[in-house]
């Protein structure tokens, strides 16, 4: 063995703290659903009007597309868990993948569906404004407490991770969206979310080195 | 199994690592050291050169010591060492390419300083070396003669004075010199 790489195995061995392990992703995936489920629970509760919300389930093309949403957010933070782990498939990336077609394929029915309905009004800009600042205002804490979580792993490939993540928290902002926008869905409203989300995983992918860049792991000294 | 590493390997090296992770500097020691072969196996499979080998191995290690904590003992030891070692070595490349795609080769970048200044006060002391040679080089008439008058800058009289050789004289070895100093200067 080379002289160099002994004493590094000798710096290394020397500094071999005890550390803590972390737990497993889908542990970790289910404690930080679990802290935004009530946080979510709590806002919804004191804020949402549940009464308009509870009449509005009734549609099953809503509840379809809450499914869709609700397991698009699950998925996509079970995945970045796993995929922040070196040794865990990268096959957990195509988790999100089906809800998430559920959910843009229940949506734009319901869009197109407003169409028939109304014409060209079916573009007119409705709540749009505040559905747009409502998914940035939830996705971005959301977005930052995933991140720090997250970050314990020091993913070594953390653009999938911050995908997935992003994904997660824009999901799980629309998801609330429902409780507080208690309107059908224009495709105004389809192309705002769009852009929205857009928005949160373009984030995460940009704070990705937030999650810690291997370049950083691997700086000597 | 991967290349490097032995069935037996794994139970072990598992054990070794939950010790590490508990903070059994030895044990820890002894991993690192039997996982080198193995890491470096992997390493080689996507880099050629052996310092550049030895490099990545390094890294390896480094890595693997920083993320050590996510390591789960109740799973196989080798997928992860693999996972990690690979992973790095890709990221490697990466930066390889990233940094010959902004860099410009310039050979005389080798030669030069990047201050130009600096490069006239070595480019000034190396021609002073070479024309001290080729002055030394020259028969002591014509050395005298140009030394007199060029350098000194004596009048052709003061220098006949001082050297003892004629007006005519001087001139013929001052205008030898300078031909043989040109010639000598040019050839290198």
């Amino acid at each position: 063995m080379s002289e160099p790489l002994d004493e590094l195995i000798e710096k290394l061995a020397a500094d071999g703290r005890r550390v803590r392990r972390l737990a497993p992703p889908m542990t970790r995936a289910m404690l930080w659903l679990g802290a935004v489920l009530l946080v979510s629970a709590f806002a919804v509760w004191s804020f949402a009007d549940l009464p308009l919300f509870m009449s509005r389930i009734d549609d099953a093309k809503l509840r379809l597309e809450l499914a869709g949403t609700v397991l698009t957010g699950i998925a996509a933070i079970v995945a970045a868990f796993h995929l922040s782990l070196p040794d865990r498939p990268t096959t957990w990336a195509w988790l999100p993948v089906p809800p998430l077609v559920l959910w843009v394929a229940s949506s734009g029915y319901a869009c197109w569906q407003h169409w028939i309905r109304f014409g060209p009004e079916g573009w007119t800009l409705g709540e749009s404004a505040d559905c747009f600042r409502l998914l940035l205002g939830v996705s971005l804490p959301l977005g930052a407490a995933l991140l720090l979580v997250l970050s314990r792993a020091r993913p070594l490939n953390p653009t999938p991770v911050a995908i997935a993540g992003g994904l997660g928290v824009a999901a799980i902002a629309a998801v609330l969206l429902q409780f507080f926008h208690p309107f059908d869905v224009t495709f105004m409203d389809l192309g705002v979310h769009a852009v929205a989300v857009g928005l949160v995983i373009l984030a995460a992918r940009m704070s990705s080195g937030l999650l810690g860049r291997p370049e950083d792991q691997a700086s000597r000294g | 199994m991967t290349a490097g590493g032995r069935e037996s390997d794994e139970p072990r090296w598992s054990r070794l690592m939950a010790a590490a992770q508990d903070g059994n500097q030895a044990d820890y020691a002894r991993l690192l050291k039997e996982i080198v072969p193995m890491v470096r196996a992997v390493v080689a499979h996507h880099h050629r050169t052996p310092d550049r080998i030895d490099d990545v191995v390094q890294d390896v290690l480094l890595t693997l010591h920083r993320i050590r904590h996510t390591y789960d003992p109740t799973r196989p030891f080798m997928p992860w060492l693999v996972a990690v070692a690979r992973r790095r070595s890709i990221d490697a490349i990466r930066r390889r390419m990233r940094t010959e795609a902004m860099e410009i080769s310039d050979d005389t970048s080798y030669e030069t300083f990047a201050d130009p200044l600096a490069n006239r006060e070595l480019e000034g002391r190396e021609a002073a070396d070479a024309l001290a040679g080729a002055l030394a080089a020259l028969p002591r008439g014509q050395r005298e003669a140009l030394e007199l008058v060029k350098l000194k800058e004596m009048s052709l009289a003061e220098a006949s004075a001082v050297s003892g050789q004629s007006v005519g004289g001087l001139k013929v070895n001052v205008h030898r010199a300078i031909k043989a100093l040109r010639a000598k200067l040019k050839g290198g």
